[in-house]
């Protein structure tokens, strides 16, 4: 961990061809012997802090380019100083302030920029109330704190709604998140997406143009726009989710990075905006489904299906916040489909054993699941619960009848299950056939060849 | 404040019958008005067809002349607004509202960088 704390600073600065400071840092840490937890607590601060201070600089600066650049100058700055004289009282107020002093230089530096538009900066008032709110943050549970902190939270939303813009592909919305709001650098998103990384560089800057050259503003969106805005935030969210919880490629089932990133920034999302229920479902659904992480695989690595799984491994902490979580939004009577979905794995969260799972209650949400939110994978899904309640003849008549999904591994795998249970044997071995060619992921291909291999 | 342009993009061929077409234009007027009652509108205008479109290109001083639009596809800009807003959301506002009246004409909304004085 302390080593990775390190070695991300250092990754990142490289990020920007400017590595020999970030190394310098780390080097003198390690040869003043400085208390290694040091590097790990920056890691840990730095994961905690780096979107909001990136957030407050983009408002000041109207900048994002310029807020990142600044913000990694001053974490390669916190590295030796902290070493020496320790992590101050607010990090986050002086990671805020150092970024902002560097932001000022490197304006000043570059010719191309204008000369006034760095004295404006500098004389504006908004940077003189902007010093005020630093020293508050800088005070930390100082009495004036309140509302410096909140003002960097409205950053910190106005932050995921750029990223979330719906102008914005739904590829680009990822990446934008995972950097800006994550501090991953661009090489970590590329292999966590598998792509290389100059297209995932590409992908990002061509995302900050747009929202530089086209404008996409900056802000919280308005009542009337919210439920639409705040549903495409989600949707990054539940896809950065999943993404780290059934990777769609490769050669490992899940990536723990990606998912744990994701709640992180959920639970982010649900400290910013505590009255919206939805958001507070996702993060009960995402808990709720990480929970079982632990009995998911084997030690192989092989994948084990929720009917095969040993209960015992579940995350026990991660249920009991899950179910606290959906209670609290439920009892809004406003259950969209992602506190749907959660309730729908508290039921299974519910079950010691898969036999005495009550499959009645899970079809009666995944009812009211397909009417909120109806589409053919919502549908699947419920077929599989009908099949668990009706049987599988009944569940089979539902799958062969949806449309679409031919080219979804898991249409497949569900029917390649029905039919084998049906005891149509030489159907569900095509139909496993069909499953591992279209999935992307190496342990579910493992596993569907082992299913069909013992029919 | 930035300055927009929406293009209009239309399926090549006839367009439609005069009924259909003039409470369109009716409507797509009453639009025009709006924006100019609101300050964002800059310029307007439509295109005769793709068909009667010329591409000229330089080669060595001399001009080579191509029957036709520049782009190929069954699809051709067929007009433009140039708006002014204070964001993308703005412009999108204004956009969608186009394409409203136009339906299911698509139209892209795209920043200007040199803006019309």
């Amino acid at each position: 961990m302390t080593d990775r704390g390190a070695d991300r600073l250092t990754r990142h600065e490289a990020d920007r061809g400017a590595d020999r400071l970030a190394r310098h840092g780390a080097d003198r840490l390690a040869g003043l012997g400085a208390d290694r937890v040091t590097v790990s607590e920056i890691e840990r601060i730095y994961r905690a802090e780096y979107g909001r201070a990136v957030a407050v600089l983009v408002r000041h600066f109207g900048d994002i380019e310029l807020a990142e650049e600044a913000v990694q100058d001053a974490f390669a700055a916190a590295v030796p100083r902290w070493g020496e004289d320790g992590v101050p009282p607010s990090p986050a107020g002086w990671i805020i302030t150092t970024a902002r002093n560097r932001a000022v230089d490197r304006l000043r530096r570059e010719s191309s920029r204008d000369v006034r538009e760095v004295a404006a900066v500098r004389a504006s008032g908004a940077a003189v109330a902007e010093s005020a709110e630093v020293e508050a943050l800088g005070s930390d549970m100082d009495d004036g704190i309140g509302t410096a902190l909140n003002e960097a939270d409205d950053d910190t939303l106005r932050l995921i709604f750029t990223c979330c813009h719906p102008a914005l592909a739904p590829a680009a919305r990822v990446a934008l998140t995972l950097r800006l709001l994550g501090g991953l650098t661009t090489g970590e998103i590329a292999r966590a997406f598998l792509v290389p990384e100059t297209t995932m560089g590409q992908r990002l800057s061509r995302a900050k143009g747009k929202i530089r050259d086209a404008r996409i503003p900056y802000r919280i969106p308005r009542d009337e726009e919210l439920p639409d805005r705040l549903g495409a935030v989600l949707a990054v969210l539940y896809l950065i989710f999943n993404e780290g919880y059934a990777a769609s490629g490769g050669p490992v089932l899940t990536r723990d990075d990606l998912a744990g990133e994701a709640i992180r920034l959920t639970r982010l999302l649900v400290a910013l905006m505590p009255d919206e229920p939805e958001a507070r479902g996702l993060l009960a659904l995402m808990l709720l489904i990480e929970a079982r992480r632990p009995a998911r695989t084997t030690a192989e690595g092989d994948l084990v299906l929720l009917a095969d799984q040993d209960r015992t491994l579940w995350n026990r902490a991660y249920i009991t916040e899950g179910q606290g979580l959906l209670r609290d939004c439920l009892r809004r009577g406003r259950p969209g489909p992602y506190q749907l979905q959660a309730t729908i794995n508290a039921v299974h969260a519910d079950a010691e054993t898969a036999g005495v799972t009550d499959w009645a209650q899970i079809l009666q949400i995944y009812d009211h699941l397909a009417a909120v939110a109806g589409g053919p994978v919502v549908a699947l899904h419920r077929a599989v619960a009908v099949a668990e309640v009706h049987g599988p003849a009944v569940g089979l008549a539902i799958v062969d009848g949806l449309e679409g999904l031919e080219r979804h591994h898991v249409w497949h795998t569900v029917r390649a299950d029905l039919l084998r249970r049906l005891g149509r044997t030489e159907a569900a071995v095509t139909a496993y056939g069909k499953a591992v060619e279209l999935t992307g992921n190496v342990a579910e291909r493992r596993y569907l060849e082992r299913r069909a291999a013992t029919l | 404040m930035k300055q927009y342009l929406l293009s209009i993009y239309q399926p090549d061929g006839d367009p439609p019958p005069p009924e259909v077409l003039e409470p369109i234009m009716v409507e797509l007027g009453k639009l025009n008005d709006e924006m100019k009652a609101a300050g964002a509108w800059v310029f307007a205008v439509g295109l005769n067809p793709p068909s009667t479109a010329t591409v000229v290109r330089d080669n060595n001083g001399d001009a080579v002349l191509t029957d036709g639009p520049f782009t190929e596809g069954k699809e051709h800009l067929g007009g433009f607004t140039i708006i002014r807003a204070t964001d993308l959301d703005e412009a999108l506002s204004w956009g969608g509202r186009v394409a409203t009246v136009l339906a299911p004409l698509a139209i892209e909304v795209r920043p200007i960088a040199w803006p019309i004085e």
